[in-house]
């Protein structure tokens, strides 16, 4: 390719020196960089992989299906996953309306004012509140004012009203994504706002809406310390019943089994506890991967 | 519509002229999302009615002064009871250092990896990845530091030196936790500082390694101060992380090696036991937990300052 | 982001195979491309790019002269700003570029598979079209350069000597540490030259320079450039052809047509482009009848 007969040397392009020392630092920095980047996901599968050993002894058929146990051998998960997904569905029954509600009336119809910015900052603090708080507000509101006792339906108001910060926020951005010409023409053709926000805008965005809802039951499937200052049990052996009269039972979910397992000595409930988070953190990292595939089936449309 | 049969122009008017009620529909559904938004203010108001009218209560029992004087022990819940809450907020600020210590090196080196060096496919397929550390459970966290991080690896490391319950397996795991808040708020930092100051640089001469230290990163600084102190307001208020594998034994301690009690560690503390409405065993819970909501308060009403400033910065 | 020259990566592959199709009449270099006299700075020759799979120049050759200055001008898209950050191979850091051809600067080649980029930056300064001093003080703009490369003499002097031969240093002597962002945009721009100078580099590249300015701040970059030019190269790209014709000694013309992006048209002394050009697209160009 070159045709130049001379070499670098003429001029000196090469790096040499201290160009040359700066390149290999700016060389090896990247895989320095990187090696930081990969250190926490390191750790995580480490600590995965440990879980495992530990856990799959005790993972079994029996496990997913038995009630807790004085035994460990004989204890299951039963109640912590049908409290799990009761609790999660009331929740998101509860907030994803409220949420889609506030982002509908923050992007569309507020007057753009300090009413609207104040909401709006008080959305971004809400969402920085620790869940034990939320934790005191539930035990507080509904536990004892509204005497709901520590019920599934108190679990599940309390859930929702730790998500819902965070499930605005992702509603708002995804409203806020769906171009302006799709509202202008929807209202040139004589539609009302809300006719406009239902037939164009929802749908449009829908499947962000859908990701930030995904992301937010996936957090809410984790949370402990809310549900313990609520005062839900760690121990329970029936399953939630499927009734409206079910909504005031006790519960307990699969997180409030692992901890309660943790604090166990013996190491026999130290394999429940192991064998335990395996399921939570399939639900998880299936709840995460599902958001995913959502955004990127929004992207590619 | 009434233009069909009508002489001309009066009609027109007419139809074309607001009416309060035409639609009724729209009007409530109006009514109904500003309900929906309303709820969030709401919560507000009463997180502070709740935190506030009960640790008031506590406050007619125990004085500001004692609450506050760093002379004083914190024993809450037997006799004799004092109320010294410097000890659990030395406790979070504990943890927040050491988590501190381990997650933000490794945070900015991943923001600016993923900003500065990755191509874009591997920064979609590791910046998703980093943030399910994010993800995982508390509880799970809380298994591990207590289990593993602890039982398996610092005890057998530091013998006698180190307490079975201890802050640094707490804060090795919330460094972990929050690793991606600092990578990921960063990183947007760092990306959204214009591409004409990186070209400016290279223009000079600078390498890679130059340009992401002396230009980008000083020019993000901003939010990756916000980055931080979001960080640190989720750190303290991470509850069963703390109250598994830290210990209940306040004190004033910054050591990462010793037995400790952080603010929301005693807060799980008192949820756990049976403690009756109305004694200060109950109420403390409450004036804990407003100290914590102020607390938190404050570093997200900060980051969202210095957020904004830097927008305004750079658009 | 890893720069792929000559690659053969697909893109590159691809991008070949679609030229490969092509009459060969279509990418013959121009014949109106005048040999500059005296010392030559940069010869290009059969350059070729691509970003991605889009051709962005198309079998571009000229020599540029030392130390006077080469204007670069044709109406946008015609890749002016592309050939002159092939120059000091800015373009490295835009993924997905492949180049092909020869850029030789002093006999030396810039693309040389021992080559520096970094060490051909320093030597080949670059200003840009809107000015982007870094968002530090008008001292610390100054010394970047001479900072990450590690300059022992007396920084102060550096800083001044920088700021003189930029003009800039009597509106700015009292307060150097002061915000470069708080300077006007000419002076902003002075300053991003000062700062292009304080590495002391033999050619300035200048993408641009005065698209953001107004007209009195543009004159004083032009006298700028006209003083430098005694003891550096410069190569400016510039929309303004008056600009052109007022300082430059050496004027190069490209376009991009319906078939072929990016293809140098004419180059030739400034004076004869302008009163006797050979091509009559650049005729139609000089005398505004298109771009």
């Amino acid at each position: 390719m070159s045709a130049s007969e001379s070499t670098p040397e003429a001029v000196g392009l090469r790096a040499e020196g201290r160009v040359a020392r700066r390149q290999a630092w700016s060389r090896a920095s990247r895989w320095i960089l990187l090696g930081a980047t990969l250190l926490g996901l390191v750790v995580l599968v480490v600590l995965g992989i440990d879980n495992a050993i530990t856990g799959i002894p005790a993972l079994d058929w029996d496990f997913l299906v038995s009630y807790p146990s004085r035994k460990a051998e004989l204890a299951g998960i039963r109640p912590g996953i049908l409290g799990l997904i009761w609790v999660l569905a009331l929740t998101v029954i509860l907030a994803i309306p409220l949420a889609v509600g506030a982002a509908i009336w923050m992007e569309e119809f507020a007057p753009r004012n300090a009413i609207l910015t104040t909401v709006r900052l008080n959305i971004a603090n809400l969402a920085g509140v620790p869940s034990i708080i939320y934790g005191i507000l539930g035990l507080a509101v509904f536990v004892r004012l509204m005497e709901l006792g520590p019920s599934i339906l108190a679990g599940a108001l309390t859930l929702a009203l730790m998500i819902l910060p965070m499930t605005v926020i992702t509603s708002v951005e995804a409203i806020s994504q769906v171009p302006p010409s799709i509202r202008e023409g929807s209202l040139a053709l004589g539609a009302t706002r809300w006719q406009t926000v239902w037939n164009h805008v929802l749908p449009g965005a829908m499947p962000g809406i859908l990701t930030g809802t995904i992301l937010a039951v996936a957090r809410a499937a984790g949370e402990t310390a809310a549900l313990i200052v609520i005062g839900a049990a760690a121990f329970i052996a029936a399953d939630p019943s499927l009734s409206f009269a079910g909504l005031l039972d006790s519960f307990t979910t699969l997180p409030m089994q692992v901890y309660s397992w943790t604090l166990q000595t013996k190491p026999e409930f130290r394999a429940n506890a192991a064998a335990g988070i395996i399921v939570l953190m399939i639900a998880v990292i299936g709840l995460n991967a599902l958001a995913l595939v959502v955004r990127d089936r929004l992207r590619r449309n | 519509m009434a233009l069909a049969n009508s002489p001309e122009g009066a009609d027109l008017a007419r139809a074309l002229r607001k009416r309060p009620f035409r639609r009724p529909g729209e009007n409530l559904i109006q009514v109904a999302l500003l309900l929906c938004a309303v709820v969030s203010i709401a919560t507000t108001f009463a997180i502070i009615y709740v935190l506030f009218s009960d640790a008031i209560g506590f406050f007619r029992e125990v004085s500001f002064w004692h609450f506050f004087n760093p002379g004083n022990e914190w024993q809450a819940l037997i006799d004799p009871r004092t109320f010294g809450v410097w000890e659990l907020v030395v406790g979070t600020v504990n943890v927040t250092l050491w988590s501190m210590v381990i997650a933000l090196p490794l945070g900015l080196a991943a923001a600016i990896y993923l900003s500065e060096y990755a191509h874009a496919q591997t920064r979609r397929f590791l910046k998703p990845l980093l943030e399910l550390l994010a993800g995982v459970p508390t509880v799970v966290y809380a298994y591990f530091a207590l289990t593993f991080i602890s039982d398996d690896i610092l005890l057998p490391l530091l013998g006698g030196r180190i307490s079975f319950f201890n802050s640094l397996s707490a804060s090795i795991m919330l460094g972990v936790m929050i690793l991606p808040i600092i990578a990921s708020v960063s990183e947007d930092a760092m990306a959204s500082v214009p591409r004409d100051l990186r070209e400016a640089a290279y223009g000079l001469g600078a390498t890679r390694l130059e340009v992401a230290f002396r230009v980008v990163f000083p020019a993000a600084i901003s939010g990756i101060v916000a980055a931080v102190l979001l960080a640190i307001a989720r750190v303290i208020g991470e509850t069963m992380i703390v109250a598994v594998a830290a210990g209940s034994n306040p004190s004033l301690s910054f050591s990462p090696l010793e037995t400790i009690q952080t603010m929301t560690g005693f807060m799980l503390q008192v949820a756990l036991g049976d403690a009756a409405r109305g004694t200060t065993d109950y109420t403390s819970l409450f004036a804990v937990g407003a100290l914590l909501f102020l607390m938190t308060f404050v570093l997200n009403v900060g980051a969202q300052i210095v957020v904004r400033r830097f927008r305004e910065a750079y658009e | 982001m890893s720069l792929r020259l000559r690659s053969t990566t697909p893109t590159g592959e691809q991008a070949r195979e679609a030229l490969r199709g092509k009459p060969a009449a279509e990418h013959r270099p121009s014949e109106n491309v005048a040999k500059p006299e005296g010392e030559i700075a940069f010869s290009i020759s059969d350059l070729n790019l691509w970003y991605g799979t889009f051709q962005a120049l198309t079998n571009v050759g000229l020599d540029i002269p030392r130390q006077q200055v080469t204007a670069l001008i044709g109406p946008s898209g015609c890749g002016k700003s592309t050939l002159i950050r092939c120059l000091n191979r800015m373009n490295d850091l835009i993924p997905g570029v492949t180049i092909e051809g020869n850029v030789t600067y002093r006999d030396a080649d810039i693309y040389g598979s021992d080559v520096d980029p970094v060490e051909v930056r320093r030597r080949i300064g670059m200003v840009f079209q809107k000015p982007n001093p870094f968002p530090k003080s008008i001292y610390d703009n100054v010394a970047f350069g001479a900072r990450v490369n590690g300059f022992r003499g007396n920084l102060d002097d550096l800083v001044e000597s920088s700021l003189q031969r930029a003009a800039l240093w009597d509106e700015v002597k009292d307060d150097l540490k002061k915000s470069g962002l708080a300077l006007s945009g000419g002076q902003q721009q002075r300053l991003c030259i000062a700062r292009a100078l304080a590495n002391n580099p033999d050619v300035i590249l200048m993408d641009e320079p005065c698209s953001a300015l107004d007209p009195i701040a543009t004159l004083k970059i032009e006298d700028l450039m006209r003083e430098l030019a005694t003891d550096y190269t410069i190569v400016v790209v510039t929309h303004n052809m008056q600009q052109a014709a007022r300082v430059s000694d050496y004027t190069a013309f490209m376009l991009t047509d319906e078939e072929i992006t990016g293809q140098l048209i004419e180059y030739a002394p400034t004076e004869t482009m302008f009163t006797q050009p050979a091509d009559e697209r650049t005729e139609d160009y000089i005398s505004g009848r298109f771009g």
